[in-house]
């Protein structure tokens, strides 16, 4: 018995070093699920098969937040992985810890080439420091977008999808006119109505260039032209053209679309893929986000995911993670994410090559680099190239409570706003104080 | 009195040291390390924290949202013990009387307290979800009547319902065991003297089970204040704006998705401390009126 136990673990022992010294294996913890869940899982697999030096371990976490709260726990118990995804409003806290290994750093240090030209200035601005060094690797990216009902619109007789909100709220009464109940099924978004919002407006979120020159910023949405905005959206939904659907309501926005209850809803172009999965009985299109008429557009940033190198690992772990990375940003990997997925392309090259083949000419692709435009619209400015605000998960949601609250009545529009905006600025005070002495870099 | 005396002896040593070390290691432990961040305002990925005195604790007591927090977490507390417990007897007198199908009653009923929180919550989105589910006929006789995201008192209801619907079980194990430890001699000549079975109830066996009764109140009011957070999560997410938000709710949004330890640090102290408090009024005041026999 006790002679097998010690074969068994030698066995054990011999395989582990066999298996170490053939591959080195890095983790890397992802928060997408489902199908996308699956997709990354598949991105790992395909890197394994691709090469023999390296092994990536990817481990699913259950949804971003989840991502970056383990990643946390396991960061603090040295524990954690080389690679980790996380969500845009995740990661000031991490800027700030300095807890991070800058990819652009990382590609320099292990040799591993990556043409970071390449990148659109949209989606690079947002990931990388001042001096433009990438904090992160950009991977799944998207930006909103509007969907409509095509049916609907011909009824009405409105000919093309209107870029404006103006022309919106003409197509809107005419949708009413031609016998439709509910022209745009809406659920409070801190990321379309507020932050997108306010990028192809060029207009302020916070002070300091919306957070990336200093960390005593302060909330401004309660001052621009979101208010007027809110207040519209407030307007179309007691005059009967909008219609609130939210979970909580009973139906999401986009079941009302589904089921052809109402004719437009606001979401991220990652939807595009699923709406074409769920194949809709009627013909539909997207349109990039409307603007007010008499301020110019700008462009649109991109929301989504994007890798981060974490401190404290070894140097093959390194290289192996750097490897990893270059491997998703080539073409066919971008592509291959593209094809399984609603999100878009980052890089330059790949969306030309992506459109002399034809990609977009085709169903399900037809129109979803609408989104393109919508990102390189202008080049980015000041105050479009993000936003940087720590705390920002709570400011979202100080945002939707008090918009919610102005929705049912309890208070005016602007009077939420208000309210968000000093409770986002007490939250902000915290931070500034958490990181006292230490800035964005 | 004789003091019983137990000379020391390192084998005592050894053997309570397991589970001193897992008391200490899962509950001082932990205890103390929020009690410390409460105090500080900690990085979540560490580097350190700074020193913050009772900063924290004025953040959370002045701000109006947090006392609102506070205000439905005793309503919620309040309303789920006294349904559950209500519910709970009733059920248990019936079971202790031994109407037709009792023995498999008594089994079945069991079987909530062992659904985890969130799996509740799941299971009352379809009866209170507005658009599909089994409250949604209400609104096709009055459109819009029944909306979970407008209207505040609806969503309170809904978790209260779903709250109580789950402590229900636990206090009726513990009331049928009360209820079955009276002696039936008792009963029989309550009855023999003309008792009906609503007036035993309020004459012998409630009197008689006050022990229980307190020890489920203590039980139930604690856990409502801690063991809520599931059904809030899934079934409201602590809207409509906020009027869900219970206090065990707020931490977790606080500490874990806005990274704001050291303020979900210095709630979890105030959760305590109230908790502490209930608890205290209620062995000071009420277990008097409680009779060990």
């Amino acid at each position: 018995m006790k002679l097998k136990l010690a074969t068994a673990v030698l066995a054990l022992l011999a395989g582990a070093g066999s298996a170490s010294a053939e591959k080195i294996k890095f983790e890397y913890w992802y928060g997408l699920t489902g199908d996308l869940g699956k997709v990354v899982a598949e991105t790992c697999a395909r890197f394994n098969a691709s090469q023999a030096e390296y092994e990536a371990v990817c481990v699913g976490q259950d949804g971003y937040e989840k991502a970056v709260q383990n990643a946390i726990a396991a960061f603090r118990a040295g524990k954690h992985p080389a690679l980790l995804q996380s969500f845009d409003a995740g990661t000031a806290d991490l800027m700030l810890s300095g807890e991070f290994y800058p990819v652009t750093k990382l590609m320099a240090d292990t040799g591993v080439k990556v043409d970071w030209a390449d990148y659109f200035p949209g989606i690079a601005n947002y990931y990388s420091s001042k001096s433009g060094e990438f904090f992160s690797m950009p991977w799944n990216s998207s930006t909103p977008v509007y969907y409509y009902n095509k049916a609907h619109f011909e009824k009405a007789g409105i000919a093309e999808a209107p870029l404006t909100w103006e022309g919106m709220a003409d197509a809107f009464q005419k949708l009413k006119a031609s016998g439709q109940a509910c022209s745009l099924a809406y659920a409070p978004s801190s990321w379309i109505d507020l932050e997108q919002f306010s990028m192809v407006h060029n207009v302020p979120v916070a002070s300091n260039n919306n957070g990336y020159d200093g960390l005593d910023s302060q909330l401004l949405f309660n001052t621009t032209l979101h208010v007027k905005h809110m207040e519209n959206i407030q307007q179309w939904i007691k005059d009967g053209f909008a219609m609130v659907r939210t979970q909580a309501a009973g139906k999401t926005a986009r079941d009302s679309f589904m089921e052809g209850e109402c004719s437009v809803f606001f979401s991220s172009i990652a939807d595009h893929n699923t709406i074409h999965k769920l194949k809709p009985t009627f013909a539909w299109d997207v349109q990039i986000i409307p603007t007010y008429e008499g301020s110019a557009r700008t462009n649109s940033v991109v929301g989504g995911a994007s890798l981060w190198v974490l401190s404290g690992k070894t140097d093959p772990e390194y290289k192996a993670a750097a490897n990893y990375l270059a491997f998703l940003a080539s073409k066919p990997e971008q592509q291959f994410l593209l094809e399984n997925s609603g999100y878009i392309p980052v890089t330059k090259s790949t969306y030309e090559a992506l459109k002399t083949e034809g990609f977009y000419a085709k169903e399900p692709f037809v129109n979803r680099d609408i989104a393109m435009k919508s990102l390189t619209y202008t080049e980015p400015t000041e105050l479009t190239r993000g936003i940087r605000l720590g705390s920002f998960i709570q400011i979202r949601a100080e945002w939707v409570a008090e918009v919610e609250a102005a929705l049912a009545g309890q208070k005016t529009m602007k009077e939420a706003l208000d309210t968000a905006v000093s409770r986002g600025n007490d939250q902000l005070a915290r931070f500034a104080k958490t990181y006292a002495g230490k800035t964005f870099p | 009195m004789r003091r019983a005396y137990f000379k020391f002896s390192w084998v005592a040593v050894a053997l309570l040291a397991p589970q001193l070390l897992i008391i200490f290691i899962f509950f001082y432990w932990p205890s103390a390390q929020a009690l410390y961040w409460a105090f500080t305002l900690e990085q979540p990925w560490g580097g350190g924290n700074t020193w913050v005195g009772f900063d924290n604790f004025r953040a959370v007591l002045s701000d109006p949202y947090y006392w609102g927090s506070v205000r439905v977490s005793i309503i919620y507390a309040l309303a789920t013990t006294v349904l559950a417990m209500t519910m709970a007897m009733t059920l248990a007198v019936f079971v202790d009387r031994q109407l037709a199908g009792y023995r498999a009653y008594r089994i079945a009923i069991i079987w909530p307290y062992a659904v985890a929180a969130p799996a509740v919550g799941l299971a009352f989105q379809f009866v209170f979800n507005p658009g599909a589910g089994i409250f949604s006929y209400i609104n096709t006789i009055s459109p819009g009547w029944w909306d979970l995201s407008k209207y505040p008192w609806q969503a309170v209801t809904a978790i209260v319902v779903a709250g109580a619907w789950k402590q229900v079980a636990y206090s009726f194990i513990f009331f049928l065991a009360a209820l079955q430890s009276i002696p039936r001699s008792l009963t029989e000549a309550a009855a023999m003297d003309g008792a009906r079975p609503l007036r035993r109830v309020i004459d012998l066996q409630l009197p008689l089970t006050t022990p229980t009764f307190f020890f489920l109140l203590v039980i139930n009011i604690t856990d409502s204040f801690t063991d809520s957070f599931g059904i809030v999560d899934t079934l409201t997410g602590g809207g409509p704006f906020r009027s869900t938000d219970l206090m065990v709710y707020k931490i977790y949004t606080d500490g874990f998705q806005g990274m704001d330890y050291s303020g979900a640090a210095a709630q979890s102290i105030m959760l305590m401390v109230l908790v502490m408090a209930l608890t205290f009024v209620q062995f000071r005041y009420v277990e008097r009126r409680v009779h060990y026999t």
